[in-house]
């Protein structure tokens, strides 16, 4: 079956304006789509755990700062933090009402960190550029400050960390150390792809092209009769909802409890550098930048040593580990140069030209 | 032929008028005490040596600046002061001297983007992309594409317009102005930088906006023949200062613009 859009004649403006008006592309969705849930059953725990489940979760919160960065033009360095909110809102929620299932209280621990990112994202119609990136430094700092100094957020934990308590969903361990990484991917999984549904609605709705307008021109875009104030705290609290859900995936189904120091700025800038390699304003370049910056560490890391090897080799894991960061460092240059504006971007000149394949135009 | 033979009916028809605007930039005055009146269906040009305040004029009149005295009195309603989107809401759309599109996104969206103000299904529905949502896009969809076929842009629907060649961006740039269906549509320097047959077209194109669709036209246009073709009537600016007002004919013969085009003899 070629890629081609000859042939697809569409009859009525609703099929034109379809996320995906391609025939081809929506069996290629419902391929990945099929393929991602099949690896619950045919990948081993370490795939699942270790790389699938983080990968999703990164991916999220890609989206979440994408919506912010990407579509609405705004940078933001809380991202980090913003994750915190919904990983600590989750817990207090999970442990006060500790009846209600725990997906319930994922999807409304997002609300809480939407809330505090509109709260944060107000100085936005003054500011922009470095000058707000660096106001969202400052929620990073006072929120991980709050983190610390409250104990009440971890329900007077003397060890103040998150932990994970025991909670089913239709009588399956979802979180808590008894559930298996094969039901919590499955519901991370289940999860993220709803949550991209949602996104790529909002973007190429009425909604989106307003964060976008903000974004292109922001002058032309007030004139067109979209507010400022009300569309960039928009972006602000329907991103910071998406780093809410995240934070709470990340704590309760990957790691399983966690201290206040995962959500620190290191945290914030590896979300941002997956936005950025993976493609501004682009949902798809963020699972891209998410697999580029944590799974190919994971490859390099079990390929490395094995192609050393043959050449006799031997070298210690330390070594394999410098080696690691040197390579992944390269890579994120070398794509930068050849496609500055990201992964997304590549793969967009790539369906174009397999559209018009096998001639250039 | 407009002229106010009976001041009462004058005065009923004038959309908007400003009155007395001075605008100061700290010690630099962009505008001092300029006075004159939109009437509803014409096209007003305003025209003037560069820097005579045109711009500043559009400015005021939209709402990006503040007038720091005078009027502006819009539908019989002297205007608070504002933000843009406020003067968006009330009828008044705007093209720009350096095209200001949203350059990634294609002809279609930014037209969309022009119905901003138009469409109302609430956030919940957006989430899915369904029901009211899809049905207000496919119709306000409809709409985007009768402007399109107006403006004759059908073959570069689909493509971002940052691709664009310059004339088609102004042609989308004054689509996504109609998109709004305004009352007051302000060009500012719509056929810049185009060539005659461009220039013809653009042309055309206001011409039909105010002829079908009865919007009343501000536009601000260096090329004198374009501006004694089209407009109704003409109003002079030279440095902040109202100089001559009145038919293209009429300010043609004015002496005083005459030396601010041609200068004066010393």
């Amino acid at each position: 079956m070629l890629y081609r859009e000859a042939g697809q004649y569409k009859t009525n403006y609703a099929a034109d304006m379809a996320i995906f008006p391609l025939r081809e592309d929506r069996v290629g969705i419902a391929i990945i789509i099929l393929a991602a849930y099949s690896l619950a059953f045919l990948g081993n725990s370490f795939l699942l755990q270790a790389v699938m489940i983080p990968f999703l979760v990164f991916s999220l919160a890609a989206i979440g700062l994408n919506i912010l960065t990407g579509y609405t033009g705004l940078l933001s360095l809380g991202t980090g933090a913003f994750m915190g909110v919904g990983a600590y809102a989750c817990y207090k929620l999970m442990t006060a009402f500790p009846g209600v299932n725990v997906i319930v209280w994922i999807f409304a621990s997002g609300f809480f960190s939407a809330a505090v990112g509109a709260l944060f994202g107000l100085p936005s119609l003054r500011i922009k550029g470095f000058y707000l990136a660096v106001a969202t430094l400052a929620a990073q700092f006072f929120l991980q400050w709050c983190f610390i100094r409250i104990p009440w957020l971890v329900n007077y934990n003397v060890s103040g960390a998150l932990d994970a308590p025991l909670r089913t969903l239709f009588g399956v361990p979802v979180v808590g150390a008894t559930a298996t990484p094969q039901t919590r991917y499955l519901v991370v999984l289940t999860i993220v792809i709803l949550l991209t549904w949602i996104a790529s609605n909002l973007v190429h709705g009425r909604i989106g092209r307003a964060w976008i307008a903000i974004r292109d021109m922001d002058l032309a875009a007030e004139l067109m009769g979209i507010r400022p104030l009300q569309t960039k705290l928009l972006a602000f609290a329907v991103s910071s909802y998406y780093c809410g859900v995240a934070g709470a995936l990340l704590v309760f189904l990957w790691y399983g409890g966690a201290e206040y120091d995962v959500f620190n700025i290191n945290q914030s800038f590896f979300i941002l550098f997956m936005v950025i390699i993976g493609g501004l304003g682009s949902l798809i370049g963020s699972f891209f930048g998410a697999a580029l910056i944590f799974i190919m560490p994971i490859v390099l890391g079990i390929v490395l040593p094995a192609m050393l090897s043959p050449f006799g080799l031997s070298v210690g894991a330390d070594v394999i580990e410098h080696l690691r960061f040197m390579i992944v460092g390269a890579l994120i240059i070398f794509f930068l140069i050849v496609e500055p504006h990201g992964l997304a971007r590549l793969w967009q000149i790539g369906k174009q030209k397999l559209l018009v394949w096998p001639f250039p135009y | 032929m407009r002229a106010p033979d009976n001041p009462v009916a004058a005065k009923q028809d004038v959309l908007l008028a400003v009155d007395n605007v001075s605008l100061g930039f700290g010690g630099v005055k962009a505008l001092s005490d300029v006075s004159f009146d939109i009437r509803k269906g014409e096209i007003r040009a305003i025209i003037g040596p560069n820097g005579a305040g045109k711009t500043s004029m559009l400015n005021c009149i939209n709402g990006f600046y503040y007038p720091t005295e005078g009027q502006i009195t819009f539908k019989g309603v002297k205007r608070p002061k504002m933000r843009p989107y406020l003067a968006a809401r009330g009828g008044i759309a705007r093209t720009f001297q350096n095209v200001a599109l949203f350059k990634s996104m294609s002809t279609l969206d930014n037209i969309m983007a022009g119905r901003s103000l138009k469409m109302h299904a609430n956030f919940f529905w957006q989430l899915f992309r369904h029901g009211p949502a899809m049905k207000e896009e496919a119709a306000h969809r409809r709409v985007v594409e009768d402007i399109i076929d107006f403006l004759e842009i059908q073959h570069i629907r689909k493509t971002p317009v940052g691709r664009l060649p310059y004339g088609l961006q102004k042609r989308v740039e004054l689509g996504r102005a109609l998109a709004m269906e305004p009352e007051l549509l302000l060009l500012d320097e719509p056929m810049a930088g185009m060539n005659l047959e461009e220039k013809e077209d653009m042309s055309r194109f206001i011409f039909e906006v105010n002829q079908q669709f009865g919007t009343t036209i501000a536009l601000i246009e260096h090329d004198m023949g374009v501006v004694m073709d089209l407009s109704d009537r003409v109003v002079v600016l030279e440095y902040g200062r109202k100089i001559a007002d009145g038919t293209p004919d009429e300010v043609k013969r004015d002496q005083r613009v005459i030396d601010a085009y041609l200068g004066v003899a010393h």
